[in-house]
Formats: structure tokens, sequence, C-alpha cells
């Protein structure tokens, strides 16, 4: 249960999974946030109108999928740090996560690193695709990890090379 | 003896606000703090903030700082110090401060108590041992000073500070052991617990410390599950290696000046402890003593600057100064907090401050 690991369960995930179809027509945010909190920056970065406006500022963030081009503008701005890309049109046999990564050093291009599950386990090896940086959001840069296309769900942090924030 | 209207006494994000709005109202502003920089709690807070657009969210709480100065020294009226520390309050409502090694005696028309809160403590055998820290210290060594506490912190307390200075920590290179936290659930945002577990770190709920050891400093802590009646279960102790032992299990107003005063207190936990009563215009029961944020109720940096300018217009409001839009300002700051303190997460202080108002 997340309120007692911390880890959102299967359920949880389920809800806020696009369609396998829309999944595969490439990038869209996958957002993890299942509490209500009086929180909206998700709602308000997006360019898109692709969060549904918040009639209340405790609501759960709601995803129009159809909206969302995967620009990643809210990944940065989300001060929980719950919010992901993920894209499987990437390439044949890999997909891409993007994923907020506040610590250093921030990997090189081309990097491989180890990619962590939900619980900070190691899933396997991801590559480092792009570094971006949005405005105003410099400190909080968004990562671009190819993985194997079976781990894109799974993935949601990196570790870089021997450093040792996970335990 | 220094004379003003209105004399803050606090500068963190509630009593910068108060500041900003009672001057932006023409009102004569001194603004006190005993530390050397001011922000508050804000100066410690590497992390963006919740909350809305319009209360800096996705901010971090330095920045946040740093902007809410900068409209402090936009105004000639405000007379700010830093290194004041106020100390205490007399009957003649003349309050006497520390100030640069020389004492000072104020007497304002209005005051406005904005010192915030300090954190509780844990009892537990050892729990004196060096390396037994607040979480407030370590922030502060980590954060303010670039000190680091020591190599492997185990965390007591899972409430927002708690995982939010464990995510510090990873980020300053330091290994989080654990956190343990004796509710069976996760006390703070689980947002802020995500990631904190997708760090590797893991968290205890239905557990607590059972005792520190070490010969002259920490070396470790046995922590052992608690049962649904919060009683220890023998055969469940666990022992953690690490140097330091961070305690974030809560804070509680620092209440110390409205006591002085005699406002009237009332101990309401929801709250933190003791805290004043007072009315829609955050006054206490003792006339022209106003408080906002922590010290009127631990809450959040978000609420904490609303209440601060309602406190601020109030306050500037009874001496007779005006501003154009004075009503539009106060219903925009009261249906902001009420906003914040509409949903689940604000239950608590909903609760508690059903109690307070006179
Ligand atoms: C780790 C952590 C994370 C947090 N994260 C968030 C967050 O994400 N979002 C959010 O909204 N809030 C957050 N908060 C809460 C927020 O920081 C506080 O609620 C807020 O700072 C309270 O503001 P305040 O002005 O009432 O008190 P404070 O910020 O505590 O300021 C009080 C000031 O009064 C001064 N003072 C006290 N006594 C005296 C005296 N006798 N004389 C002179 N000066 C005195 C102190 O030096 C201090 O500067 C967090 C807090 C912590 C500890
Ligand atoms: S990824 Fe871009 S388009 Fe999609 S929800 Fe986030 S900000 Fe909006
Ligand atoms: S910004 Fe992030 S934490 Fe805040 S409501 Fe949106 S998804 Fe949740």
């Amino acid at each position: 249960m997340l309120t007692k690991t911390g880890v959102p369960t299967a359920q949880e995930l389920d809800r806020v999974t696009p369609t396998r179809h829309r999944l595969e027509q490439g990038p869209v945010a996958i957002i993890e946030c299942f509490q209500q909190i009086p929180c909206n920056p998700c709602f308000l970065s997006c360019k898109q109108g692709a969060i549904q406006e918040f009639s209340d500022i405790n609501d759960l963030p709601v995803l129009d999928d159809s909206k969302c081009t995967g620009c990643g503008i809210c990944i940065a701005n989300c001060p929980g740090l719950a919010i992901f890309v993920v894209d499987y049109s990437y390439s044949p046999d890999e997909g891409l996560v993007k994923l907020p990564y506040e610590f250093l050093p921030v990997p090189e291009i081309d990097a491989q690193v180890d990619a962590l599950d939900r619980e900070g386990r190691i899933a396997g090896k991801g590559r480092v695709v792009k570094v971006q940086r949005f405005k105003g959001q410099e400190r909080t840069p968004v990562v671009w990890l190819a993985v194997p296309k079976d781990l894109v769900m799974s993935v949601r942090n990196i570790k870089v090379g021997g450093q040792s924030h996970a335990r | 003896m220094l004379k003003t209207d209105i004399a803050i006494i606090g500068a963190g994000p509630a009593g910068l606000n108060a500041a900003i709005s009672a001057a932006a109202m023409g009102a004569k502003v001194l603004l006190l703090d005993r530390d050397d920089r001011a922000g508050g709690q804000l100066i410690k807070q590497t992390h963006k903030f919740f909350g809305s657009r319009e209360l800096h969210a996705s901010l971090r709480g330095i920045d946040i700082a740093s902007l809410l100065l900068a409209r402090v020294r936009e105004f000639d009226n405000i007379d700010f110090r830093l290194g004041a520390t106020v100390l205490g309050y007399y009957e003649d409502g003349v309050i006497t401060a520390e100030y640069r090694g020389n004492f000072l005696k104020i007497k304002a028309d209005r005051y406005v108590i904005a010192t915030g809160a300090s954190e509780k403590i844990l009892p537990f055998p050892n729990n004196d041992l060096p390396g037994v820290y607040g979480a407030g210290a370590v922030q502060t060594l980590t954060n303010v000073y670039g000190v680091l506490p020591g190599k492997r912190v185990i965390m007591v307390g899972s409430g927002n500070i708690g995982l939010i200075v464990s995510y510090q920590l990873l980020q300053a290179g330091v290994q989080v052991a654990g956190i343990v936290e004796a509710a069976p659930g996760i006390g703070g945002y689980l947002v802020h617990a995500a990631k904190i577990r997708r760090a590797g770190v893991p968290i205890y709920t239905s557990h607590t410390i059972k005792e520190a050891y070490g010969d002259s400093s920490v070396q470790g802590a046995v922590i052992w599950q608690l049962d649904e009646k919060w009683q220890p279960l023998n055969g469940t102790e666990k022992d953690i290696e690490a140097d330091v032992i961070c305690i974030a299990v809560g804070l509680t107003p620092l209440t110390e000046l409205l006591w002085q005063a005699g406002c009237q207190m009332k101990y309401v936990p929801q709250l933190g402890g003791h805290v004043n009563l007072r009315d829609e215009n955050l006054m206490t029961s003792v006339p022209g003593i106003y408080v906002a944020g922590d010290v009127s109720g631990v809450e959040e940096a978000s609420a904490a600057m609303l209440e601060g300018k309602l406190a601020g217009l109030a306050a500037a409001k009874s001496l007779g100064y005006s501003i154009e839009n004075y009503d539009e300002l106060w219903q925009q700051a009261i249906s902001q907090l009420d906003g914040l303190r509409s949903g689940p997460a604000g239950e608590k202080i909903r609760s508690g401050l059903k109690m307070l108002v006179r």
C-alpha cells in the first residue's frame, strides 16, 4: 500500500497509464500523484491544456493523453517530482523514460547508468540520450533515458557512476 | 526607546509578508529577527514548494526568501534589523531586544508575533549521544553552512520534514539508512515518500527507535516494530548502523512572547501544542497583538505567508492606514487560505483552528 510503503501499487499505476495504443503512438506523461494535496503547478505549466483545470487546488491531476505531446515541461515544474514521460515509439527495441533528476553529477550524454525501479532496485541498464533543462527550472534537469521496452514502465530513477545515494 | 507603528517579530515567510502588506498601507514598520539572514525556515529549504502559483509553488524555499526580502527592501518605511533577539514583553506594552550587543527598548502601537516553531524531541535511551540531531540542525548544517552531519543517517519521522531532509541528505551525498515511523502510515506527502523510495531508502512504518548505541558518539540504533496499540513487539529488533540519528517528529509553536503578554492560550495537539486564541483579524486576546505563521499553529509556508499578509493588513488598518483595494486583498488572501486548508491534507488544521477562533 502506498501510504505504508511509499511505493504506488499496480492498481494505482493502472489508473494513470494510457492505453497500449496511445503508448505506442509516442511520448506521453504518466502522472504518479495519488494523494490530494494543495498543489497545482502541473496544470499551470502545461501549455497544451493536457492537464484538466483544477476546480480546487487539492484536486488530483487528470491527464487528457490525446492532447499531451510528451514535452516534459510538467516534469520539471512538479514539486513532487511525480511526473514522467514515456515513449515506446523511440526505437524498435528501446523505449524512452524522461525523468527528473536533482543529483550531482548530472550524467553525460551516452553514459550507461544503472536504471532503478520505484524501490531503488537496479532493474537494468539505461543509456542517457539527452539532458533537458527548462527555463526557470534549470535545477531540475530532465534526463532522457533509453531502456529496453520491457523496463519502460518500471524504471523511475537512475544511479550515476559509483554514487551512493541508493543504499 | 525606539518607537514605531508596528513591530513585527520574526522575519520568516509570515513576518516578511506582514511587513510588506503593512508598509504598503503606509505604516511605519520595525521588523526584527534574531537570525543573521532573512527568511526563517525558508533559507534551509532547497526543495521546490507546493501550494499555488500565486504563493510561489514550484520555486525553492531559498528563492522565495530572496523574493520576499527584495520586496521588503523596496520600502523606506520598513526598518529591518537582523541579529535582533526579542527577549521579553512587558506590561506597559514595551518589548526588549538584544541587538548586536546593545539592549533595545521598543514601543510599538501594534505587534505582529511571527516567531515560528521549534522542534520536538524524542526520548529514547542514549539520545544524548553526539550524533543525535534535530532535523532543523541537520538542514542548517548541510544547506546553510555546507557541512555534512555524518556519513550515514537514520531518520526518525516520516512527516514532510523527515522525508524532505532525507532527500536533501541524499543530494548532499549522505547515505540514508532508513526512515523510521511509529504510525502505521507515512505522515508526509506521498510524492515526497516515492522519491525517497526510488533512491533506495526503506521506510519502516509501525516502527520506533528502541535505543541508540555507541561509545563516545552514535554508531547505530536498534529499532523495533509496534503493534496496533503502539506497543513494541519483542523479537522484532533490527540493528541499523549509522553515525547520525536525525529526529523529525514535529514542531511546536514558539510562543514565549505570547505567554508573557498574557494572551489566552489553548492546547491544540493538531496545531503542535499550546497556541493562542485569535479573532478573524488574527488578533490575540490582548488588543494590539497579532499573530501569523507557525507560532499560531504549525502549518506550511504558504499558509504562513497568507496569515502574514492578513495580520499586516489588519494591524495597519486598525491604526487608520488604508489602501484602495483593501477589501480585495483581504478577500483574496482569505480565499487562498481556505483553498489550501480545504482538502484532506488540511483536515487536521481545520479541526484545530475551530477550537481557537474567539
Ligand atoms: C524541512 C522542511 C520542509 C518544509 N517544506 C515546506 C514546503 O514544501 N512547503 C511549505 O509551504 N512549507 C514547508 N515547510 C514549512 C515552512 O517552512 C514553515 O511553515 C514556515 O517557514 C513558517 O513560517 P513562519 O514565518 O511562521 O516561521 P519561521 O519560518 O520559522 O520564521 C520565524 C522567524 O522568527 C525568528 N524568531 C523566533 N523567535 C525570535 C525572537 N525571540 N526574536 C527575534 N526573532 C525570532 C526566527 O529566527 C525565524 O527567522 C517546511 C519546513 C521544514 C522544516
Ligand atoms: S508532457 Fe507536456 S503536454 Fe504532456 S502533460 Fe506534461 S506539459 Fe502537458
Ligand atoms: S504538480 Fe506534481 S505533486 Fe503537484 S498536483 Fe501536480 S502532479 Fe501532483
